[in-house]
């Protein structure tokens, strides 16, 4: 069996990196991606929890949170095609009407 | 006894040593492709890799979900996406927000020290239990009678929340038309109407031009006095510089011509 340190430690590396990618990319798809790159590391902890504990709890979350994140995915690339498609852009910084 | 000097290595921890450092290696290419596309690519990558270690840890069902789910379903999802934005829509590399860089950098170094030493200090040291007893009645069994069990509110719940998933998507992707659908009888209506006012030919614009080398859609047809006629080439085309010359054209098919002349006298001749 692998040890699950070593897994737990590539889960916080991966949510790290996802968590890089969301403050320095300023494309809103890209910036999306790596929300996706964080859920995906937070999925690994907990199946590498269901793997420590012997019980498939940590297995049925990470099956749950795919689920949200498939239904946000949908909603959020539908937000970005409206934003696309009134404003001509998929920067994060154009969409700034809310700005003082 | 031999005291073990070398540590067991297992199938599964070999796998690991191989797919953590390619999903490390996906995770960075992802954010620092300056292409969108690119940065799909590895994450699709990562995914997969991912899957792979859910195998190693016992958890076939998370294998195939996050390859059908993530990889086959989100990924392409986003890919879809990027077709429609268009793939050249440049990212601005032009800091907003001065220093932005070292402080995202600062925060990130944060962060891992937090996960590794912060909760990684609490995570206890081994015996691990395994999951070899849970999966005794199978692993997608297992997760079924928690699914269906323990958690089947939740699950009842995530079937409401894709629902209004979905309908969100369908009133985001609504778009009230302000203009009449043109449809076949009124643009033959206004073909008739411009030909009335303006003159404009009603009929299909010209085919392109036929010559002794080239047939394609960017060659250009000449008209009876020998002049280009401008319609029979797409617009884009010519715009792209990809129409052309028609008097290279003209000089081919008039070399053609005089060979097979050439030859016609020959035979003649014999």
């Amino acid at each position: 069996m692998t040890n699950p340190e070593n897994v737990l430690m590539l889960a916080g590396v991966l949510f790290t990196i996802g968590a890089l990618g969301v403050m320095l990319r300023r494309n809103a798809l890209v910036a999306f991606m790596c929300i996706e790159l964080m859920l995906n590391a937070a999925n690994l902890a907990l199946v590498t929890g269901s793997t420590m504990n012997g019980g498939l709890d940590g297995q049925v979350a990470s099956f749950f949170v795919m689920v949200v994140a498939a239904a946000e995915v949908v909603v959020g690339l539908a937000i970005i095609m409206t934003i696309y498609r009134t404003r001509r852009t998929t920067s994060v910084d154009d969409a700034n009407l809310l700005k003082l | 006894m031999i005291p073990a000097l070398i540590p067991m290595v297992t199938g599964a921890s070999l796998t690991f040593w191989i797919c953590a450092p390619l999903a490390v290696l996906g995770a960075l290419g992802l954010v620092l492709f300056r292409k969108a596309v690119y940065s799909a690519l590895s994450m699709a990558f990562v995914m997969l890799n991912l899957a792979v270690l859910y195998g190693t840890m016992d958890a076939p069902f998370l294998v195939f979900v996050q390859i059908i789910v993530y990889t086959g379903a989100i990924m392409m999802l986003f890919l879809f996406v990027l077709m429609l934005v268009g793939i050249d829509t440049p990212d601005s590399v032009i800091e907003t927000l001065r220093g932005q860089r070292w402080l995202a950098a600062l925060a990130a170094l944060g962060t891992v020290g937090l996960l590794f030493f912060g909760i990684g200090g609490s995570v206890r040291s081994g015996p691990f239990a395994g999951l070899t007893e849970a999966n005794a009645i199978g692993n997608v069994e297992g997760i079924a009678s928690l699914v269906f069990g323990r958690y089947v509110f939740i699950f009842e719940l995530t079937s409401a929340l894709l629902i209004t998933a979905a309908l969100a998507a369908m009133v985001l992707a609504h778009r009230t038309r302000v203009t009449e659908k043109i449809g076949q009888r009124l643009q033959a209506a206004q073909r008739m109407r411009d030909y009335a006012e303006t003159g404009a030919h009603p009929g299909p614009l010209p085919a392109s031009g036929v010559f002794a080398g080239h047939n394609s859609i960017a060659v250009p047809a000449l008209l009876p006095d020998g002049s280009v006629a401008e319609s029979s080439v797409s617009r884009t085309l010519v715009l792209r510089g990809a129409a052309l010359d028609p008097e290279d054209l003209r000089s081919m098919t008039a070399d053609r011509f005089a060979a097979i002349e050439g030859v016609k006298e020959e035979e003649g001749d014999e």
